[in-house]
């Protein structure tokens, strides 16, 4: 069972003040799936992601990955170890063009020399269809494209597992096709966490879907079984799938 | 032509320019440079942390201050011949940049610039306190005798602007290198966007320590040779007002270029030079072209030059 999972969390739970976050969340991911991450706004979800990459301090519990308990270790200690993350709210580096913001992605995860690093920059920003600007500044870009940049970052880091805090907000129609597409490429080699509103995309995309309510973990299964339960219409699908 | 070897043409070529620049100007001009290239050498290093990391200081004085009595210090009560002070000078300046860089790095963005504000008024506050060794605001003067190296006579013109062209060369060419470095663009990503440079993995607090120290030691150096090359060593250095000094240089001449410090310091200096000889409000006239600048260069000099025409400036 063990090396099925690529990450475990045990009784994950975080509180603000007296205000409870995230309760103690027992969750599990399967090696090379898409899981998705759903819940209506403020069900806890960013936090929960939070803790995984260590952006947020856990109040208790414990996080393994890949079977190393990584629960005190400093977020970039767990980036080093194969972690990538990409915000809810877009974070590039805007003075600095889009090559070398996937440069930089790359260079703490690729010990490779500098040619080859920008070889390999120039084949991400091909695949995610940004090489003819790559010598644009990040700020320049249009929303949608900076978006996609950060998932560029992502890409070359060839994370073992890639956790997208709602990546397709704001996105166009046509860029979040882009978008499925591309995380459908990645299906088997990496481990995806996708935290989404967008009900299309996780359907299409996940294998896997947990919803999260009210900071606890309501239901966890296939995208048919999620539509199928009871519950989480309740709490979530029956409000917003018509949106 | 590459952009590689434009860079490395530019450094040279400036290099080579302030080579020239000593047979070429008349004396009181090349001992105004000699003093330029000192001071320019502590804006580098401020420039490294300002411009580079993205982090304010305040309290660079206290790293200046540092190598200058390391060595000023070292050499009036302990004898101490010019290299060993030299060292002394970097030694005072690595172990006060470290031990502010641990405490001060714990806070950011406003903290840190009261928090290194806070450290440099209390070095300044040391000084006048060990008065009885530091002779405190009065300062205290080193021996025309004992600041020579073998045969090289440091107070002579030419010994004074060559070790100058030394120092400032060798510290030129090491921001050069550091900035185009993988270590330099961690440093960058830093001051675009801290959160997302940790969350790819930099391990941000160290890199920060880092360039604090370099930073610091640069600025040492810069203090050492002050004190060498001129002389004389008082409290006056230790003082906010040399704390912000650096900042200005900065700002003007263009903070994250590597040639904006040079620029900066040669522009000031010679604002307060030919703006004193013209009227005795002299701090209003650079206070004007101050505002000028800030208003239609907010890049700074070599800034501007960069966003407009030389995208490829370091």
């Amino acid at each position: 069972m063990a090396s099925m999972s690529i990450l475990e969390t045990k009784g994950l739970t975080k509180t603000f003040g007296g205000l409870s976050a995230n309760t103690n969340i027992d969750f599990s991911l399967t090696r090379g799936k898409i899981t998705a991450l759903i819940g209506p706004n403020g069900a806890g979800k960013s936090t929960f992601v939070g803790m995984l990459s260590g952006r947020i301090t856990a109040t208790a519990g414990s996080v393994h990955f890949d079977g190393v308990d990584i629960s005190n270790l400093p977020a970039f200690k767990r980036i080093g170890m194969g972690i990538a993350y990409t915000f809810q709210i877009t974070s590039i580096f805007p003075g600095l063009t889009v090559q070398r913001n996937v440069e930089l992605a790359a260079r703490r995860a690729l010990s490779l020399p500098k040619s080859e690093i920008l070889d390999a920059v120039d084949e991400v920003l091909q695949r995610v269809d940004l090489l003819d600007r790559k010598d644009q500044k990040a700020a320049d870009l249009s929303y949608g494209h900076q978006r996609i940049l950060e998932i560029a970052m992502g890409l070359i880091q060839k994370p073992k597992l890639f956790i997208l805090d709602e990546p397709t907000q704001g996105l166009a129609d046509a860029e979040v096709e882009q978008f499925i597409e591309l995380i459908n490429s990645l299906a088997g080699k990496s481990t995806i966490l996708l935290i989404e509103h967008n009900m299309d995309v996780v359907m299409r995309a996940a294998d896997h879907i947990a919803v999260l309510n009210f900071g606890e973990l309501l239901a966890e299964g296939t995208p048919k079984e999620i539509q199928e339960n009871k519950e989480v219409q309740n709490a979530y699908l029956g409000k917003t799938t018509d949106a | 032509m590459n952009d590689e070897l434009r860079v490395y043409g530019l450094h040279a070529g400036i290099v080579g320019l302030l080579l020239i620049s000593y047979f070429v100007l008349p004396e009181y001009h090349s001992g105004n440079l000699a003093r330029i290239m000192v001071l320019a050498v502590y804006a580098m290093g401020y420039n490294l942390l300002f411009g580079y990391t993205g982090l304010l200081s305040l309290g660079h004085a206290l790293f200046f201050s540092s190598g200058m009595y390391g060595l000023g210090l070292a050499m009036y009560h302990m004898d101490f011949a010019v290299p060993s002070g030299i060292l002394m000078g970097l030694l005072a300046a690595l172990i006060t940049s470290t031990v502010v860089g641990f405490l001060a790095l714990r806070t950011s963005g406003v903290a840190f610039m009261i928090v290194t504000l806070m450290f440099a008024q209390a070095g300044y506050l040391t000084v006048l306190y060990f008065g009885e060794f530091t002779r405190g605001d009065e300062g205290f003067v080193l021996q025309q005798s004992e600041r020579v190296i073998g045969s090289l006579d440091l107070t002579s013109p030419a010994g004074r602007y060559f070790a100058a062209l030394l120092l400032f060369a060798i510290c030129f060419f090491l921001i050069m290198y550091i900035v185009r470095s993988g270590f330099g663009l961690a440093l960058i990503a830093i001051r675009e966007n801290e959160e997302r440079a940790k969350m790819l993995g930099y391990d941000v607090v160290t890199l920060k320590l880092k360039a604090v120290v370099i930073s610091g030691v640069m600025s040492g150096a810069a203090g050492a040779a002050y004190a060498l090359l001129f002389g004389y060593a008082g409290a006056t250095f230790a003082t906010v007002q040399y704390s912000i000094f650096p900042l200005l240089w900065v700002l003007l001449g263009g903070a994250g270029v590597t040639i904006g410090p040079l620029i900066g310091t040669i522009f000031m200096f010679y604002l307060i030079d030919y703006s004193s000889s013209l009227t005795m409000a002299y701090m209003l006239v650079a206070g004007v072209v101050l505002v000028l600048l800030t208003l239609y260069a907010p890049q700074g000099l070599a800034g501007e030059l960069r966003r407009s025409y030389f995208k490829w400036l370091p």
